[in-house]
């Protein structure tokens, strides 16, 4: 297989053997565990919406309380899907970039399997009782140190193909680098100062800090930059302004990481403080949109391949709804809507709306792309990945709308000093919506599966095709 | 620089890490440097309006209280305090309710006394519940505002209570009734099928307990289900949160705090003022 280096400036085409580069098993070990996740934390969001319009069937069992599931849901998604889909996706894409297969096959798998430990039993912790109280590291806290050690080995896996490359960097680089120190630092600092170490109010900085750099530092620049890696390579066209990324990379590297506070506005965390951040937060909203008007220009003259080409199409609709995301975050900002939307299910809807309607259609995107590549069979019904795409899209802008309506009517309801009853009664209709738009995306997602194992039935029966795979 | 490896892994990786770690966490931590942790036993040390709480679980609960704290002590209290906050943590209480109360949106109307940062320079605020949801009212000046027994009966079905709940049952707070007090209780609410299971089956019914729960649970299966769970049972966690819900607020000079509403009809009497 010859790989062109058009992504690494002028070094020349190099010859690599078949399936020495990139560990295709690997890829779909991670894909698959990844939706594995995926629908253990459907379940557990299917459970808090059943609990909250109460047609929660399942009452009475300690392991099936929507609290604790509620937070399975949370950290499924973030650690057992958006990280094992991560994983896979670079161990795909930094062996291509750098031409160099990572530092070590037997320590990839080592790491998978590690990693699926890590997710199960944070999982099986949480549902024994012994949550850890920060807001996205519910991970028990014996299990910290594991799951630290191994964002260690991973960062070294693939550094070390990194490292050996020579010349200007690509994009991709720059963010996966940067994601890897951070990953790191963040999941330290979250994990044990507030635990430890720092209480109350500074404690929170902390926490918020946490919050937001997992989203920030760990997420967003490594789904950055596989947008900057995948999207050029399926438009066939370099990167609209390489100057514009170069603004993207430094501002979100800048801006990003001095945002936590805002999680924690009118709290006794100090005043400055809380400004400093909402300052901090507008200013990651303008540096977002130089890099969605770089995408954009980029597709500028292809935008045909936004009803063609599957994967492009999941891309940009993630990236439009980034940019949405973004906006309201410089809004609610403020303390003005502050006021109004913190506690709300405007912030659920929010969350919502950046962790399934940009990362994992991002991910649904690469998936799509990869999975007929893996598998060396064609997708079995383009029909119904387009019910995947529209069931999930459809789902997640009516799960946001309505979710931000709910927040605005909590918010009011609350302020008027009403008894609390009566804004849980008014947000009945909304949860029912918001139960009816997440079945939609269960829904999609089960379309997805089975479209998935028709397809791998199909590399199968085709044994041509599948060889390759086999003796990789 | 601005593409090198070493410029984006020290200045963007560690770099403005570092930068954002001392403005926005060492800062606040050096703020409040001159108000030290306290622990637990610290907490309860004077804390008279968490003792009369607990007492009063004592003297309300005394079969699972000498079970699980045997005297209402202060050391006891601490041991409930530190389970409390376990079972708040473990439950996800805390991502449906939330722990402070703003200066904005009337909340010091319905809660009470915005909160400040003393209150949360204790052990068992680390880490800190400040909640970021609420589906539920906030819980900081909860502490008083509920009787026990209330609390008793909300956690193992709110909708006994507070109709229209969403909140999850907690059935898992309680022991079953042991069999005397089922009996007790039945010669409370139906003393004429006590009668008439003394008729069927003697007067020793103690010593027929099978019969009488499959008698029970044929005519008040509501009643044999309490040998289960009971709401007048609370266990060893449910006494602990009860205690730590109790504790929330209990240090403020304006205990218990009650909101201040006034129902609409009221208002609308004399709507100008
Ligand atoms: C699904 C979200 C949810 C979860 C989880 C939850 N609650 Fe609630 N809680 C509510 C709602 C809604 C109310 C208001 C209605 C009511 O009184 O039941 C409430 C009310 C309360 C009240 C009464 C407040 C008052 O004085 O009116 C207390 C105390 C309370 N919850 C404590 C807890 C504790 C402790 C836990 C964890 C064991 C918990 N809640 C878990 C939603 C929740």
């Amino acid at each position: 297989m010859t790989v062109s280096a058009n992504q690494a400036g002028d070094i020349p085409p190099v010859e690599i053997p078949d399936g020495e580069l990139v560990e295709e098993r690997l890829v779909l070990w991670y894909f698959y565990a990844a939706l594995a996740y995926l629908f253990i934390s459907m379940a557990g969001g299917l459970m808090m919406a059943l609990q909250l319009v109460e047609w929660n069937p399942l009452q009475g069992s300690e392991y099936l309380s929507p609290g604790r599931w509620r937070m399975i849901h949370t950290n499924a998604v973030a650690y057992g899907f958006i990280a094992n889909a991560f994983l896979g996706a670079l161990h795909w894409a930094v062996p291509r970039l750098t031409l160099r297969p990572v530092a070590s096959r037997r320590l990839s798998y080592f790491i998978f399997d590690a990693w699926q430990i890590v997710v199960l039993s944070t999982a099986v912790g949480i549902l024994f009782g012994h949550a850890q109280g920060i807001e996205w590291g519910e991970t028990p806290t014996w299990i910290d140190p594991l799951a630290l050690a191994g964002l260690a080995l991973v960062a070294f896996n693939f550094m070390v193909p990194i490292a050996k490359t020579t010349g200007p960097l690509y994009v991709t680089l720059w963010y996966f680098m940067a994601a890897f120190v951070w990953t790191f630092l963040t999941y330290a600092m979250g994990n044990f100062m507030p635990e430890y170490y720092v209480p109350g109010s500074s404690g929170g900085a902390i926490a918020g800090l946490f919050i937001h750099d997992l989203v920030g530092l760990f997420v967003t620049p490594l789904a950055w930059g596989l947008m900057y890696y995948f999207v050029p390579i399926l438009l066939k066209k370099p990167i609209w302004s390489h100057g514009l990324s170069l603004v993207g990379f430094w501002g979100l590297a800048f801006f990003y990481p001095l945002n936590g506070i805002h999680h924690f506005l009118y709290t006794p965390i100090p005043m400055f403080l809380q400004y400093g951040a909402v300052v901090a937060t507008i200013a990651v909203e303008m540096v977002v949109t130089t890099v969605i008007i770089n995408f954009f220009a980029t597709i500028w003259g292809s935008t045909r391949q936004l009803v063609t080409n599957l994967p492009i199409r999941w891309f940009y609709s993630g990236m439009v709804l980034y940019f949405v995301t973004c906006a309201q975050c410089a809004m609610q900002v403020t303390l003005t809507f502050q006021k109004l939307i913190h506690f709300t299910d405007w912030v659920v809807g929010h969350a919502h709306l950046v962790m399934f309607g940009v990362f994992r259609v991002w991910f649904f995107g690469m998936m799509t792309y990869l999975f007929p590549r893996l598998l060396r069979a064609p997708w079995y019904s383009r029909t119904l990945c387009e019910w995947h795409y529209w069931l999930s899209i459809g789902g997640i802008t009516v799960m946001f709308i309505d979710l931000g309506l709910a927040g605005m009517f909590q918010g009011y309801y609350w302020a008027s000093l009403r008894p609390w009853d009566e804004s849980v009664i008014g947000s009945q209709p909304f949860w029912m919506i918001r139960l009816f738009s997440g079945l939609a995306i269960i829904a999609g997602q089960i379309t997805f599966v089975y479209n998935l194992f028709m397809t791998w039935r199909l590399s199968r029966k085709a044994p041509a095709w599948s060889t390759a795979l086999a003796t990789a | 620089m601005f593409e090198s490896k070493s410029g984006v892994l020290l200045i963007g990786g560690l770099g403005f890490f570092l930068f954002a770690f001392l403005s926005n966490a060492v800062v606040p931590i050096l703020l409040y440097r001159h108000l030290p942790e306290q622990s637990v036993e610290q907490l309860v040390e004077n804390n008279q309006n968490l003792m009369y709480q607990f007492e009063d679980l004592y003297v309300r609960y005394p079969e699972t209280f000498k079970k699980y704290y045997g005297e209402p002590t202060q050391e006891a209290a601490a041991e409930a305090l530190r389970l409390g906050r376990q079972v708040y943590i473990g439950e996800g209480c805390w991502h449906c309710h939330s722990q402070f109360v703003r200066p904005v949106s009337n909340e010091s109307d319905r809660w009470g006394k915005v909160a400040f940062s003393e209150e949360y320079q204790n052990e068992l605020q680390r880490p800190v519940m400040f909640g970021t949801r609420r589906v539920g009212p906030d819980l900081s000046r909860e502490g008083g505002r509920r009787g026990n027994d209330w609390h008793a009966v909300h956690f193992f079905d709110p909708p006994l209570v507070s109709p229209n709940s969403p909140m999850p049952k907690y059935t898992w707070f309680y022991d079953g009734l042991s069999f005397d007090a089922l009996l007790a209780r039945l010669e409370q609410q139906d003393p004429k099928l006590l009668e008439t299971l003394k008729a069927e089956l003697g007067d020793d019914l103690a010593a027929k307990r099978a019969e009488v729960v499959a008698q029970l649970q044929a005519r008040r299966p509501e009643l044999a289900a309490e040998l289960e769970a009971s709401p007048d049972a609370p266990n060893k966690r449910g006494l602990a949160i009860i205690t730590y819900v109790q504790w929330l607020g209990s240090w403020l000079e304006q205990y218990p705090d009650y909101e201040n509403y006034v129902p609409l009809d009221e208002e609308m009497e004399n709507p100008l003022e």
